[in-house]
């Protein structure tokens, strides 16, 4: 698996914790859903706790979990499956301001989107890295230009920069 | 820039169209380098074909049974001469010197090469025009009235709500992978011409009690395989609700739209199986639930958008031109076109001219370059360089002078495209069927230029009077054969074309499913069964009775009838 943030490939810091692992005492660990409540329950403090969810979860079963949450990694079973970029937008209204992380073969054609809703690092499989170098997750990052919708994180929307031009 | 800026005003310029600002041309241009360097990707091997393909469908790129296929979008079909002309330049230098307008207020190329799509994309952002979304899992370029603006009945201009949205659903980071397409259509009059009953989400504009415009939301409707009229899911939508409501309705369908099987991921198959009641609440629960702040509509958005699209400068005009009137009585070709392809106008001394796109034996919605040309120049020297495409396939001259209407049908007669038939049989819908596209079952356009010859005279179609027959290549229904009058779907049986007839089918808030006569026909017999369905109409119309009124009224049953008599057993009708 390779890991993008910001444009870069970087080293994962996470580790996914199968179900029948026993809970660590340090380090940053993802659960599956299943295991959620049973991790918040008894993991130490000092560890970092994400989790695994489809694209098909319900945000209120992650509401009791997430303030104890640093990062949420939403499956994209397939990159034309859109339902985890309405997921994020749902899971960042809930209130979760800890990383929010897409997993699945994305193409780097769909990093403006995937930001645009609220993701902030893209997790592929190798095979997939390799065709999709780091220029092109720059250039689709450098390419995240201004959009027509509101309320999408975005470096701007096309009403606000046409309301700021009226004004002058 | 202004709708109205002094600096462009040239004679017969258009004034009523949307001009891009600084934004929306930097974000089209934005869009053909992506796409430029995706096609780049694409043949250098970076991007797989299944991974490509989204992304050239959401640019309008088909790859079809011969070659690739280019759909241009006309946002709410609203055309400019410069923007036809450089349609027609495209079709010269990049396809075969023809283009193919749709049921969808697009155009098709059928033979553009992918190394140029590029280019031509880039040819097209020139005059403000694009492909963006005609395609692809994504919320589709958004159609409406092609009277809009000049209809006497309308509340209000549609285009600017269309327009609106067009902004609002163009790369939406959350909805370009939905679980499939997703049509918005508008309307703003009593008549709908846009067919708002059958696309994914119609809106009908319409003033509540307080004298407020808003908007009445229809959902789910829709045609292929499993044809559905859309339900009422909103009675009223203020206007100020507009985006946000529409956010909470994709959210929905992006979220709980089926994706297991590609025939039952419209939303109408959410509608249909959930119910209008469950599906609505969802809805509404998000609708309340979301952060209406940040979507909040901005009226001052929306009126910068509605200005482009107010009145042309219209001369005052006596209702009814004297010259007009002694041209018609003089010259009986043109009077015929007159009555049958001119509309009445919102504006005295105003007509609303179609030209058909539907020559007597010829493929409809087909227009060579030299013809868009014409219309381009007719449209100049006629009509404020304004244009319409309607989902009809034909070409709509929106502000003609009666005094100019004599004027406008040589220019047009001499250019092979003052046929009068606008609305009656042989204005056939057809879509392209097994000549071009790689999921046709059954040819279709030669079956329109087939009962198009059959009626070929002018004066008998004039006599059974409105009626629209609309012809489907396939299941799918580009052909919007099920809300034909006479609806004829082309299907493969052993081997064979085989030709099913559905009668009843309309389009408008009257909205029905047309109901199979029976069993499927030959393609040499389509015309015969058309002719003898015509006949008894014909011989059961009480006054001013149309097609579809003489059906309802007497009964699916009867129209069946008279051709089982009509075929010797009945066995192949
Ligand atoms: C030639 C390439 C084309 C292809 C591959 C194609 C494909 C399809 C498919 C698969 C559907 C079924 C959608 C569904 O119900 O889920 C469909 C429906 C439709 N298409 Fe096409 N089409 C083509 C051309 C056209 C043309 C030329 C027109 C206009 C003349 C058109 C307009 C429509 C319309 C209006 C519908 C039905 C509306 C609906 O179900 O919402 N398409 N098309
Ligand atoms: S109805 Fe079928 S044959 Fe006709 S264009 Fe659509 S998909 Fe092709």
């Amino acid at each position: 698996m390779a890991l993008i943030s910001e444009g870069r490939f970087i080293e994962d810091a996470w580790r996914r914790l199968a179900d029948e692992e026993a809970l660590p005492r340090s380090g940053k660990v993802i659960v599956s859903l299943a295991r959620l409540e049973h991790a918040v329950a008894h993991l130490e403090a000092g560890v970092a706790l994400g989790v695994l969810a489809p694209n098909t979860t319900e945000p209120e079963a992650l509401a009791a979990a997430l303030p104890r949450l640093s990062l949420i990694s939403i499956v994209f079973p397939a990159f034309a499956d859109g339902r985890g970029f309405s997921l994020a937008r749902l899971i960042r209204r809930a209130g979760f301001t800890g990383e929010l992380r897409a997993s699945g073969r994305l193409l780097a054609d769909q990093y403006r989107h995937a930001l645009g809703c609220g993701f902030d690092t893209i997790e592929i499989p190798d095979d997939l890295a390799e065709r999709q170098d780091e220029s092109q997750w720059q250039a689709e990052r450098a390419a995240h230009a201004r959009t027509y919708q509101r309320g999408f994180v975005a470096p701007g929307s096309i009403l606000e920069a046409r309301r700021k031009a009226a004004a002058k | 820039m202004t709708a109205h800026d002094p600096s462009l005003a040239r004679p017969n310029t258009p004034v009523t169209t949307y001009r891009y600002d600084e934004f929306d041309a930097a974000f089209v241009r934005e869009r053909v380098a992506e796409f430029r360097e995706q096609v780049r990707r694409r043949l250098e091997g970076s991007l797989t074909e299944d991974e490509f393909r989204p992304f050239r469908l959401m640019n309008g790129l088909y790859l079809q049974l011969h070659a690739y296929m280019l759909r241009v979008a006309i946002p709410y079909g609203t055309l400019t001469a410069r923007q036809m002309r450089r349609l027609a330049d495209i079709a010269d230098k990049y396809d075969r010197g023809y283009g193919h307008f749709t049921t969808r207020q697009n155009l098709q190329y059928n033979w553009p090469k992918l190394i140029d799509t590029p280019d031509i994309l880039e040819a097209l952002a020139e005059v403000e025009m694009h492909a963006i979304q005609t395609s692809g899992n994504c919320i589709r370029n958004v159609t409406a009235d092609h009277f809009s603006g000049v209809a006497p009945d309308e509340i209000e201009d549609p285009r600017a709500t269309a327009e609106f949205l067009r902004q609002w659903s163009s790369a939406h980071p959350e909805f370009s992978f939905l679980p499939r397409k997703f049509k918005i259509a508008v309307t703003g009059s009593e008549h709908d011409r846009a067919a708002i009953m059958v696309h994914d989400v119609g809106l009908r504009i319409m003033t509540n009690a307080a004298g407020d415009v808003g908007y009445q939301v229809v959902v789910g409707g829709g045609l292929g395989r499993t044809p559905f009229v859309g339900k009422v899911l909103r009675d009223y939508l203020p206007r100020a609700d507009l985006l946000a409501y529409l956010e909470a309705v994709m959210r929905v369908y992006n979220r709980f739209g089926r994706r297991d099987n590609k025939y039952k991921a419209r939303i109408k198959i959410l509608v249909h199986e959930k119910g209008i009641e469950e599906v609505r609440a969802a809805i509404e629960a998000e609708f309340v639930a979301m952060d209406r702040g940040v979507f909040s509509y901005d009226p001052t958005e929306f009126e910068r958008i509605a200005a482009f699209f107010t009145p042309p400068p219209y001369e005052a005009l006596p209702a009814e031109s004297a010259k007009l009137r002694a041209e018609r009585v003089a010259h009986p070709a043109f009077g015929n076109f007159v009555e049958v392809n001119a509309a009445p106008h919102r504006v005295p001394g105003y007509a609303i001219v179609t030209v058909s796109l539907k020559p007597i034996g010829g493929i409809p919605g087909d227009a060579t370059s030299q013809q868009m040309r014409v219309l381009a120049e007719a449209s100049e020297r006629f009509g404020f360089g304004e244009l319409r495409i309607s989902h009809e396939q034909n070409v709509i001259l929106p502000h003609v002078k009666q005094d100019d209407l004599f004027d406008l049908w040589k220019l047009l007669d001499g250019a092979g495209l003052a046929t009068a038939n606008a609305g009656l049989v042989s204005d056939i819908i057809s879509c392209p069927g097994l000549d071009y596209c790689a999921l046709a079952t059954a040819r279709s356009i030669p079956i329109a230029q087939a009962i198009s010859k059959r009626f070929s005279d002018l004066s008998r179609q004039r006599r059974i009077g409105k009626l629209g027959i609309k012809i489907s290549g396939c299941i799918n229904a580009c052909g919007h054969h099920h809300v034909g009058a006479i609806g004829i779907l082309g299907l493969e049986k052993k081997g064979q074309e085989s030709y099913q007839i559905t009668l009843g089918g309309d389009p408008t808030f009257s909205a029905s499913i047309g109901e199979i006569l029976g069993p499927g026909v030959t393609a040499e017999q389509v015309p015969d069964v058309i002719e003898h369905i015509v006949d008894f109409y014909l011989a059961e119309r009480q006054e001013g009775e149309t097609f579809i009124e003489t059906w309802r009224r007497i009964g699916h049953a009867r129209f069946k009838d008279v051709l089982r008599r009509e075929g010797e057993d009945g066995a192949d009708i």
